[in-house]
């Protein structure tokens, strides 16, 4: 892992990346000016949200039920409020409660 | 002792290619490197390498897929002119910045327009700070040797550069001229095998090759860039003694001629040097205390090698076959100049831009620089430095 504060030397010619499946160490989440909150008590478990995030950011657990967003990628685009039926996620400032 | 044969410029690199037997040769034909795809494409269906040879829709694509070749760990090779490497810019700086060691054969010919197909160097100025090494060929034997070195400085783990062999469109490349040839098994001996550390192909280890680099670490990467090309003069030096030692031709970043007791003296590339050659013996017999410097490592730049060269001299000519269109002089002037400041040589030096659009370069031409020179060398003074060479020009 490189950072803010790797020197060149310790850096790989042409910034290759040595191992697969790296995109999960690019978080995302901090492009967001809008944050999707969800209503919990609101929420029916539809299921229509999660299949349009265009991210990973709605997770799914084994019990097929949706749990809270996974900020580190959300980049607030809005389409899960959008999609859903019952007011149970709703967009708001990021950094504003 | 080597094999003789007589071979145009594009015919030599073409053998060279064949000798190598690259796994991917990327091609698209534009006037004057248009053999060197056409006679290797002939090696190919003639089962005499067992090259991929991708005929691509435009030069773009030919860069492309050498970039997609040399990034999965094998060894790709092109060749190109002017507008054709205009098209490839893009791509051109994806190469280097990726460290891919692509070797390009680049025939000089004048960037269009109005349109000229003949040559001069605007297309290989025009991607000077593009991050690949560049040699420069005097004749069809250099531009065959050039190609025979450049994998081994290219591929080197302290360079991973990539690496254009330049020679004069039409002047070198389609004139036939002796040469001396390596035996094929001692040029596969000497090219040896490609073996990347790091490749896509590698399925044990999966990996990324060109991320998205922001803020945080371009500048780095870059700066990667300019130590490999360092790094790059010390490794041409040895490849260029390992190759003198194999074939007796001796290479250096640039060839002196007759310039230990000169006091003047012509800066040239490429083919011009030979016309050079030529009116320094003649000036020579006359007494005239005439030189040569031919740069043959363009990129890197050998700046202070150069300026230490030129250090005992009363008057430098810099000859640019392109215009830099800057109003302050062509590109090799300003590259020789600010090596020269920088280093506290200070000699009278004056810029010539010549040979545009494949305007003959006579000897006569030559000897009016030499003529000029003397001039300089008599009044210690170089007034009007951007000059024009063979320009039909009004007197106001």
């Amino acid at each position: 892992m490189i950072d803010n504060n790797t020197k060149m030397e310790d850096m790989t010619p042409g910034g290759d990346i040595y191992e697969a499946g790296n995109a999960r160490e690019f978080k995302t989440g901090d492009w967001r000016s809008l944050c999707p909150k969800w209503i919990e008590e609101k929420c029916t478990q539809c299921g229509l949200c999660f299949p349009v995030c265009p991210d990973d950011s709605i997770p799914v657990g084994e019990d097929q039920k949706r749990k809270d967003f996974n900020y580190d990628y959300c980049k607030g685009c809005g389409v899960c409020a959008k999609v859903c039926p019952f007011g149970a996620i709703e967009m708001k400032e990021e950094g504003k409660e | 002792m080597g094999i003789r044969e007589r071979l145009s410029g594009n015919e030599a690199v073409a053998v060279a290619m064949r000798q190598i037997n690259p796994d991917v040769v990327a091609a698209f034909p534009i006037t004057p490197s248009t053999e060197i795809p056409q006679y290797f494409s002939t090696f190919v269906a003639n089962g005499q390498v067992d090259t991929e040879f991708v005929a691509v829709e435009s030069e773009h694509s030919a860069m492309s897929a050498c970039i997609g070749a040399e990034a999965a760990g094998a060894r790709a090779m092109t060749a190109t002119s002017a507008n054709g490497l205009s098209l490839m810019w893009e791509m051109i700086y994806i190469a280097s910045s990726l460290r891919l060691p692509i070797v390009l054969n680049l025939v000089n010919r004048a960037v269009s327009g109005p349109l000229n197909i003949h040559n001069d160097h605007s297309d290989a100025m025009g991607v000077r700070d593009a991050g690949w090494i560049m040699l420069f060929s005097e004749n069809n034997q250099e531009a065959y040797d050039n190609t025979l070195m450049a994998h081994r400085i290219a591929e080197n783990p302290n360079v991973k550069l990539p690496l254009m062999i330049c020679q004069d469109g039409f002047i070198t490349s389609h004139s036939i001229e002796n040469i001396e040839l390596l035996e094929d098994d001692k040029v596969k001996e000497f090219v040896g095998e490609y073996k990347p550390e790091h490749y896509l192909l590698n399925q044990k280890e999966p990996i990324a090759v060109g991320p998205l680099d922001l803020q945080s670490y371009l500048f780095e990467h870059k700066a990667q860039q300019a130590e490999a090309m360092k790094n790059a003069k010390q490794v041409i030096k040895e490849v260029s003694e390992d190759f003198e030692k194999l074939t007796g031709r001796k290479y250096e970043f640039f060839e002196e001629y007759k310039l230990d007791d000169a006091e003047m003296a012509i800066v040239c590339m490429n083919s011009t040097a030979g016309t050079t050659k030529a009116v320094v013996d003649k000036l020579r017999e006359q007494g005239v205390k005439a030189g040569l410097l031919k740069v043959r490592m363009y990129r890197p730049f050998p700046a202070e090698e150069i300026a230490n060269s030129l250090s005992n001299l009363k008057a430098v000519a810099v000859l640019d076959k392109a215009d830099s269109l800057n109003a302050a002089g062509g590109a090799l002037f300003e590259d020789v100049v600010s090596g020269m400041y920088v280093n506290n040589k200070n000699v009278p030096v004056v810029n010539y831009v010549y040979g545009i659009g494949g305007r003959d370069t006579k000897e006569t031409d030559i000897e009016e620089v030499y003529s000029d020179l003397s001039k300089i060398v008599e009044t210690g003074k170089a007034e009007n430095p951007y000059r024009y060479l063979g320009l039909r020009k009004g007197e106001k």
